[in-house]
């Protein structure tokens, strides 16, 4: 199991150790052009999570390639790539540029900018086209049949998705019963999410059988093996990297503790365990019909 | 170098409405005056920044204002117990200045007992919303002290470089009539170090990040002096509106 963040949860510039404590850094998302983010205030804690609406803040395609990336290599790490846009062709241009890094990440699902007008599998397909690069696509649990969505991309030539993105939220100040956020709604992460991300994971791997990026609310190691028995790959590290910049070394450390208990070598050990019970009940099934 | 690390409470002592939160330093780094540091707050998802106050030997002072349930967490804390701290964190104050002054407005007086240790204890003018509040003077003794309906603004006399922490207002409000003076920020902020670009604020018609650009950063002198009137005149508006209520936590 490789330990990502989840992309937006972590400069590698400002934080190269913490970088480095990872097996891939995955970037803030890209976009074609420059973008300064949206207006203060951003963020919002939440009884058990937080809300960020700061909106693909980034420099924009044409300087990343010039200047964040060639810097990024220099941190010897594999690099994740996540592309954003408003159009399928404003994902597949930056995907042509891009050479030389572990994956690109698909970010079809930010909930803090206008959704592209494209769907996702048009988005999937046009970037395949455009490199032969491995291709996540990040995907939403707001959508109501996640699952149907990941065999969309999947068909589109995705290998691999990337589950799940913050779900739409607001707080209202005490005070003034105003959203506290500038722009209204943020994406709700943290633990809170937990359980949303499982169930999507859990039906994605069902229908996909795609090397999944598991995220959503990982704050333990016990947190990380979950998602693994779901169906991921590969963990990522979102919110907890904001409380805890120690948080990888202590979250490999409780993996490992946990898939000792839990009497398995590593926790790939408990890939997809969580689907193991299926087949029992089905066949449990056929025998009550 | 910033670490992180679990540390003992040593003391939480009221200050006025404040509390003077001490804990024990272990190996972290004091840092420099205006630097600071990620405190976790018992029972919340995220840790409050706080810039520190005074480093006695062998400790970390804070003082905190508990506006919301992470500040309110840190003041309750009682002797012996423990929470993360990580630190120091962002850019401080530089100390090269000629005729320093400190102003401090409110809770912003937070990293101006710290700074005067540094400077050998220079003029400072501070403001208060009310004669409760200003207790905290007690932390900057020989300090000017304004309580509203005066401004700290009036205390400020010309031919100084002007080191100020307080409500975004009073700052505009300095950062206009002394161009050039450092002023510390404050921001919503999740992690400290540059990750969740919670903390961006506008400053010089540009967003930046306060944690890793600032929290201190020099006023920009471009400011004509009808803008200077005109920021001026809100401060005291503003200032008139943030005495009708406590000021919301700033990480909530």
């Amino acid at each position: 199991m490789r330990l990502l963040n989840a992309s937006g949860c972590l400069d590698a510039f400002a934080a190269p150790e913490v970088a480095r404590g990872l097996d891939g850094f995955v970037t803030k998302t890209i976009t074609p052009l420059p973008r300064e983010g949206n207006a203060p205030p951003r963020i919002a804690e939440t009884a058990h999570g937080m809300l960020n609406a700061i909106g693909l803040a980034n420099p924009g395609r044409e300087r990343f390639l010039a200047d964040h990336l060639p810097r990024l290599r220099e941190l010897g790490v594999p690099l994740w790539i996540s592309v954003g846009g408003f159009c399928a062709q404003d994902y597949a241009d930056t995907c042509a540029a891009l050479d030389g890094v572990e994956a690109i990440e698909l970010n079809l699902s930010c909930p803090n900018v206008d959704e592209a007008a494209d769907s996702a599998a048009e988005i999937v397909a046009a970037c395949r086209a455009a490199t032969p690069l491995p291709l996540y696509a990040k995907l939403s649990a707001a959508h109501p049949d996640v699952a149907a969505v990941a065999r969309a991309v999947a068909a589109a030539g995705a290998d691999g998705l990337s589950l799940i993105n913050t779900l739409r939220g607001m707080a209202l100040d005490p005070r003034t019963l105003r959203p506290v956020l500038a722009r209204g709604t943020g994406g709700l992460s943290g633990p809170t999410l937990k359980p949303v991300a499982l169930a999507a994971v859990h039906a994605c791997y069902a229908a996909t059988q795609l090397p999944i990026v598991g995220m959503g609310g990982v704050m333990s190691g016990r947190d990380a093996l979950d998602l693994v028995a779901c169906g991921a790959r590969l963990v990522a590290l979102g919110t907890v990297l904001f409380a805890d910049p120690d948080a990888p070394a202590r979250v490999r450390d409780e993996l490992a503790r946990a898939a000792e208990e839990l009497g398995v070598v590593q926790p790939d050990d408990m890939y997809a365990a969580a689907h193991s019970g299926e087949k029992t009940l089905e066949i449990r099934s056929k025998v009550v019909a | 170098m910033p670490r992180r690390e679990r540390r003992s409470v040593v003391a939480a002592e009221p200050v006025g409405p404040y509390t003077f939160l001490r804990l024990d330093r272990g190996g972290l780094d004091p840092g420099t005056p205006g630097q600071f540091f990620m405190l976790e707050a018992p029972g919340r998802l995220l840790p409050r920044a706080l810039s520190l106050c005074l480093a006695p030997a062998g400790e970390l002072g804070f003082l905190i204002d508990p506006v919301g349930p992470g500040t309110e967490a840190l003041c309750a804390l009682e002797p012996g117990e423990a929470i993360h701290v990580f630190g120091p964190l962002g850019n401080g104050f530089r100390l090269d200045v000629e005729r320093p002054l400190l102003v401090g407005g409110g809770i912003g007086i937070a990293p101006l007992p710290y700074l005067a240790e540094a400077l050998r204890f220079p003029p400072a003018v501070l403001g208060f919303r009310s004669d409760a509040h200003a207790e905290a003077a007690v932390l900057l003794p020989g300090a000017e002290v304004a309580v509203e309906p005066t401004l700290v603004t009036e205390l400020i006399t010309p031919g100084h470089g002007v080191l100020a922490c307080g409500p975004e207002p009073m700052l505009r409000a300095v950062g206009a009539l002394c161009p050039g003076a450092q002023l510390a920020w404050e921001a919503p902020m999740a992690c400290g170090y540059g990750a969740c670009y919670g903390c961006a604020v506008e400053i010089g018609g540009v967003l930046k990040r306060l944690c890793v650009e600032g929290p201190v950063l020099s006023a920009g002198a471009e400011r004509t002096r009808r803008d200077t009137a005109a920021v001026v005149e809100r401060f005291d508006g503003e200032m008139s509106r943030l005495a009708r209520g406590p000021v919301r936590e700033r990480v909530l």
